[in-house]
């Protein structure tokens, strides 16, 4: 398969502007594809239409303008093949924790029996560590602990896609810790493809394979794909012992502090949104050295991760 | 000081019912003996009527006999004009119930249907702005006139009176559920039916309960002057009845045992209320 898993081409969003004035345009011309079994982050500025972009993908908001293919598929409106982590939880409050998997779960697999659907919601729920906690409504949980129901709630329908708006967001930095070790640890053990909103620079550098980084809106546009050189089977403890680790989260923050605000003023006049430019910090040989996004016909990074790099060496 | 003086309330309370009777007593404090009539003429005219200036106000200790008279036999039946307090409540709740009953089934259904669709919201708010404030009494006379049965007037006037608060509570409810929640229920795919009786149902029922118990309310405070007009039975028929006998005793037993049943209904509603409410 040549096509990435899931291909977002030419996507936009203008809101109409008020009598006689022009469109508000949020974002337009993206374009990006996340492998099968890829985390992709994306970070940005507020207002540049990330959490419209999840949307996008979840089904639940409808782009002005380019498409969205997953396996194959134009996304149409939202599938329990796309599964979302919401960021304010959005646990039904007056079901339990056990409960609101199994709503999910039920509408899953229609034909299960009540016993089949209580034994699967309950193995999520133990995989985030709440077996002790399942019969508890959320009101009587920690944050923490709503979130990992929320993120048990997404994985126990199998989705083909994991998407996560900025899902630690409300939670204080021990706890966001634990969780991320949790998510990182699952992931890896499912091979789950995941498509991540953050405002967290070492979070995204944890969790993702690559970070899709815009620019600032209006007329957001994603300015660079960061790849993530660090091995796989990362943790937060060994993570920032790496020089490599230094050279990505510099390179993050630079973008997000000096350079994000450029390309809305028009200053990349050479950006191809089609092929943003596709960046492993630290391991060019000269800089920060721009490479091209390799096109639909070629071999996706992901399954090559050599190849990129050999050819601009 | 509440919290470690429990009793401090309740005892303040009977002493507000010791001073309000004591009040009572002082006020309707008879003078005996003060006029004397021949037996013959008191035979003649009764009484109370002989005696001269003796108000019809009873003490305290005539509204409790008439009160332990009422208790120990509430459910008498002596004919048209002479039912026992009991048979008089219960066509009072009987006709509540049933028509806060209709009223419900009318309004959960159609403030769903309003508080999902701006549309239909939007061409049915003019009929709902301008039927609301009607007093619902003044339905009575169409409603006879349509009916032309004085007890189901009685029951379409407590229907029109619960309508309104149930539908506009409901729609309301149904409007403002979250919408993450909405979402959640749209990437599982859970279809239409599912999602109104799984999460918005839910949602919305503490506020639906809000609207029930005021709609009880209403209907409660309603049933009383519906059936002062109607007559034939009901507790309104009964305090109207003994105005006509300048029974001022019965009419305060009818007005303790009215409120005892409103402070009832509204309770039960609250009960069901709290057994709905969520904590977020």
């Amino acid at each position: 398969m040549s096509a990435p898993f899931l291909k977002v081409e030419g996507l936009a969003k203008r809101f109409p502007g008020e009598r006689g004035k022009s469109d508000l345009t949020v974002f337009e011309n993206i374009h990006f594809g996340i492998e099968k079994g890829e985390f992709a982050c994306i970070i940005g500025h507020s207002g540049c239409g990330k959490t419209t972009i999840l949307n996008v993908l979840a089904g639940l908001d409808e782009a002005s303008d380019g498409l969205v293919i997953m396996d194959g598929k134009e996304v149409r409106g939202p599938s329990l093949d796309r599964g979302v982590v919401f960021q304010g939880h959005a646990l039904l409050p007056w079901l339990s924790a056990l409960k609101n998997v199994e709503f999910g779960v039920r509408s899953r697999w229609p034909g299960w029996s009540a016993q089949q659907i209580h034994a699967h919601s309950t193995k999520y729920l133990e995989m985030v560590g709440l077996g002790h906690a399942m019969d508890k409504k959320p009101a009587e949980l920690s944050g923490g602990m709503k979130q990992r129901v929320g993120i048990a709630r997404a994985f126990a329908i199998e989705p083909k896609m994991l998407l996560l708006d900025e899902p630690f967001g409300a939670l204080d930095a021990l706890t966001r810790g634990t969780i991320q070790d949790e998510l990182l640890a699952i992931v890896q053990a499912t091979h789950q493809t995941v498509f991540m909103i953050t405002h967290d620079v070492d979070e995204a550098i944890l969790l993702a394979d690559k970070i899709v980084l815009m620019s600032n809106g209006p007329y957001a546009r994603i300015a660079e794909i960061v790849e993530v050189t660090l091995p796989r089977d990362r943790s937060r403890a060994t993570m920032h012992h790496n020089p490599q680790f230094y050279r990505i989260r510099n390179h993050l923050v630079d973008f997000l502090v000096n350079r994000s605000h450029d390309f809305a003023n028009g200053a990349a006049v050479d950006h191809d949104p089609l092929h943003p430019p596709l960046v492993r910090p630290g391991l060019e040989s000269a800089g920060a050295e721009i490479l091209p996004l390799p096109s639909a016909q070629q071999q996706p990074p992901h399954s090559n991760p050599t190849r990129i790099h050999k050819a601009s060496a | 000081m509440s919290d470690k003086k429990p009793w401090l309330a309740p005892l303040l309370s009977v002493l507000f019912l010791a001073l309000l009777i004591g009040l009572w007593q002082l006020a309707t404090k008879q003078e005996q003996g003060a006029v004397v009539v021949d037996d013959e003429y008191a035979a003649l005219i009764g009484a109370a009527a002989a005696s001269g200036g003796k108000s019809a106000m009873p003490t305290p200790a005539d509204v409790g006999a008439k009160l332990w008279e009422h208790l120990s036999d509430p459910f008498y039946d002596r004919g048209t004009n002479d039912k026992g307090i009991g048979i008089q409540l219960g066509h009072s709740i009987a006709r509540v119930l049933m028509g806060f009953g209709l009223a419900a089934l009318v309004a959960v259904p159609l403030g769903f249907v309003i508080g999902m669709s701006p549309l239909v919201y939007k061409a049915l708010d003019p009929f709902i702005q301008i039927l609301k404030p009607i007093s619902p009494l003044a339905w009575m006379p169409l409603a006879l006139y349509i009916i032309k049965d004085s007890g189901i007037s009685a029951v379409f006037v407590i229907f029109i009176c619960s309508l309104w608060p149930m539908l506009v509570n409901t729609a309301f409810g149904v409007a403002s559920v979250r919408r993450d929640w909405i979402n959640v229920a749209r990437t599982l795919e859970v279809s239409r039916l599912r999602t109104a009786f799984h999460v918005i149902l839910p949602a919305a029922a503490p506020t639906i309960m809000t609207g029930m118990r005021i709609s009880i309310g209403i209907a409660w405070l309603v049933i009383v002057a519906a059936e002062m007009l109607v007559g034939g039975t009901g507790i309104g028929y009964f305090v109207w009845n003994e105005w006509n006998n300048l029974s001022i005793a019965n009419i305060i037993s009818a007005i303790l045992f009215i409120g005892l049943i409103g402070m009832l209904l509204d309770n039960t509603l609250a009960r069901l209320a709290r057994a709905v409410t969520y904590k977020e």
